[in-house]
């Protein structure tokens, strides 16, 4: 009996796609010759990558998050302002941010599961109320100041045995990823994933419907904390700085074969296709793509990508089956009733 | 096909509430609440010794309407059938570029700079509804996979402001019947059409049809996939008719009108608050102007009471939700009812 490596349904295509970039990149950038140039990337890509994690726990629940973006801004321009470059008050404020994040989680998820309200809704309107309620307490412009204990997780490495110097983002980023996996392996995360594909039958069957999707959101919440650490780190402090970040890590669960409505999809797979994102971009860099066109090169490879998940992990069954007129061939719907 | 269906009806929804008078649908309730904050927003500007609804007044509300409206009167026909439109805010920016460059400064090219951007947004709305039909991509990807599209072709060639609208041109957007702007008419007079074309014709009544449940659509014999299209480039070309109005406003074209206004999301929650159900087949556009009045009025009561800027966006944020949740409400209370029935 030969041992086959089991992936969950749709993480194949992302990897692939992962490694050819990859590839890619040694081929057009000297810096990616040896590992530490790897490092650098993964290091870059290590909020996105938290915050595609933290998204897909809501995506696949049959929900999205689109305060996160909001949250990142939020996070950092609040941890600014309170440190003020005190070095004392870092490990106080880490603790503030974190929950701010978990806060903001527990409101989105509290309002979807007990209001009823569409969590696009939900998160639109925490988006609004996070981007206005931040710029009114800081009078529109960030004030104050990171320490520099607290910019040590974003741009710090440590020494670590053999592999020497490791970001300080990068083992933090492989402690969620490895954390992720292991939750989403379990009974919770597998009641999760059947939330979001059929959240009636997962009532019937006793499981606890609303607490699972509180979860997704909280969990959101809080690795958008997280990211909103590292990126105060790596960025340093700015009003723009989770911008857009929604959408991204949208994309980029939605690039690692995650349906959007729930039910299908692997953590590691979103991870990887935030991971993909990121090289993407860096690419495009290195190979002197002007920064404007990175989003339509971005948009034309999620709808590709999409299309090819929906089309069929069988789009080469389906070229064999063009001759036999596939939609006369379908078999006559029954009577549904 | 709706990208956002999500739990309307959970279980325990069982739970008999008061019955509420059929008659209060959330349209009445969208009115009855700008009713209200009129009366509000009137008192609260009274205090200061200002009047609300002045001809000022009553300008600045119908000026902000009238460009949310026209996106928002698209949205509407694209959530009714259970699609999304994340594209317009950069599709607005393009058509008035594309209309302000066509134009430029002469009145003989009003009429094709007009055409023109039309045509571009019903092609754009075109690819939208394809993707979405025939590639089988999620709405909200697919929409967002063109929105960033149109973004790098806008970064890649503008700058700022392009383009020149001729002086006659302008008129569309200044000009005004007593208090009541011209171009805000129009808009009204698109709604109107909307409204009919939802509720009076074959075609609108299958857009209700595909958003309520597009395989019963399907099996029923309507033509699906040609709806969700349609309903698209209905949607774009209502975006490309808010570029050409803010052209003449502006009296050229810019590539970030649309995305600074935030018009993909603030439509979506106009037509929201307007109570079209998110995952489709329930609502209209008659609360849609509703919802977008209201965020008009928000907008000018907040600027006669100086009110920070940024707090609109809490109160916007809030009114929101509040508004979803009170609808979600009595959608399980009338569902709980039709058991019970």
């Amino acid at each position: 009996m030969t041992w086959r490596p089991r992936l969950a349904e749709g993480t194949a295509p992302v990897l692939i796609v992962l490694l050819l970039l990859l590839i890619g990149l040694a081929i057009a950038g000297p810096a990616y010759a040896e590992p530490s140039g790897y490092l650098a990337l993964l290091k870059r890509a290590a909020p996105l990558m938290i915050l595609a994690i933290g998204q897909y726990f809501v995506i696949v629940s049959g929900g999205f998050d689109l305060s996160v973006g909001a949250l990142v801004t939020a996070g950092v321009v609040i941890a600014a302002r309170l440190i003020n470059g005190s070095e004392s008050a870092t490990a106080r404020v880490i603790l503030l941010v974190l929950g701010f994040g978990l806060l903001v989680g527990l409101v989105n998820g509290l309002v979807t599961t007990k209001l009823l309200v569409p969590s696009f809704i939900v998160t639109l309107g925490m988006l609004l109320v996070l981007d206005g309620a931040i710029f009114l307490w800081t009078g529109g412009a960030p004030r104050g100041a990171l320490s520099a204990g607290f910019r040590t997780f974003g741009r710090g490495a440590v020494d670590v045995p053999l592999l020497g110097e490791v970001p300080w983002s990068v083992l933090i980023l492989l402690a969620i990823l490895l954390a992720a996996a292991l939750f989403m392996r379990g009974g919770t995360g597998r009641a999760l994933v059947a939330v979001g594909d059929n959240e009636a039958a997962v009532r019937l069957s006793g499981g606890q419907v609303d607490r699972l999707r509180l979860l997704a959101f909280v969990l959101s919440g809080l690795l958008a904390a997280i990211a909103a650490i590292l990126l105060g780190g790596f960025a340093g402090v700015s009003a723009q700085v989770g911008d857009g970040l929604e959408f991204r890590a949208i994309t980029a669960v939605v690039l690692g074969g995650v349906v959007l409505g729930g039910g299908r999809g692997s953590v590691v797979a979103a991870a990887a296709g935030a991971l993909s994102l990121e090289s993407l971009f860096t690419l495009l860099n290195l190979l002197g793509v002007s920064g404007a066109l990175e989003s339509a090169v971005q948009g034309v490879i999620i709808i590709a990508a999409v299309a090819y998940a929906a089309l069929g992990s069988g789009v080469p069954q389906r070229l064999r089956w063009w001759p036999k007129q596939r939609d006369s061939a379908r078999p006559a719907q029954p009577a549904s009733s | 096909m709706s990208v956002l269906q999500e739990n309307t009806l959970p279980v325990r929804s069982r739970t008999t509430r008061p019955a509420m008078r059929r008659r209060f649908t959330p349209t009445v309730i969208v009115y009855l609440a700008l009713v209200a904050l009129l009366v509000v927003g009137s008192v609260l500007v009274g205090l200061r010794g200002e009047v609300l609804l002045d001809q000022g007044g009553i300008l600045n509300i119908l000026t902000r309407a009238t460009a949310l409206g026209l996106v928002a009167i698209g949205q509407t026909m694209v959530i009714l059938t259970g699609s999304l439109d994340l594209s317009v805010a950069y599709l607005v920016g393009l058509t008035s570029l594309i209309a302000a460059e066509t134009m430029a400064g002469r009145n003989g090219m009003v009429v094709p700079g007009v055409l023109l951007a039309l045509a571009v947004a019903a092609g754009v709305g075109l690819v939208n509804g394809l993707v979405i039909t025939v590639l089988k991509a999620n709405a909200f990807i697919a929409t967002l996979g063109v929105a960033l599209i149109l973004r790098g072709y806008l970064e890649d060639n503008y700058t700022g402001p392009a383009g020149d609208v001729p002086r006659g041109f302008q008129h569309l957007g200044y000009d005004r019947i007593g208090p009541v702007p011209v171009a805000a008419l129009l808009m009204l007079a698109a709604a109107a059409l909307a409204w009919w074309y939802l509720s009076r014709t074959r075609p609108g009544y299958h857009m209700y049809a595909v958003g309520g449940d597009i395989e019963v659509a399907r099996l029923s014999g309507v033509p699906t996939r040609r709806v969700i299209v349609t309903a698209h480039v209905l949607c774009s070309v209502a975006a490309g008719l808010t570029g050409i109005y803010l052209a003449s406003r502006l009296g050229s074209g810019a590539p970030y009108v649309g995305t600074d206004a935030g018009y993909d999301l603030e439509s979506i929650a106009a037509v929201v608050l307007g109570g079209t159900l998110l995952a489709g087949g329930r609502g209209g556009v008659v609360g849609t102007i509703g919802g977008v009045l209201i965020l008009a009025t928000l907008d000018t009561i907040f600027d006669d009471l100086e009110v920070d800027p940024f707090f609109k966006d809490v109160v916007r944020g809030v009114v929101l939700v509040t508004a979803v949740a009170l609808y979600a409400r009595r959608m399980v209370a009338s569902r709980a009812r039709g058991r019970l029935a």
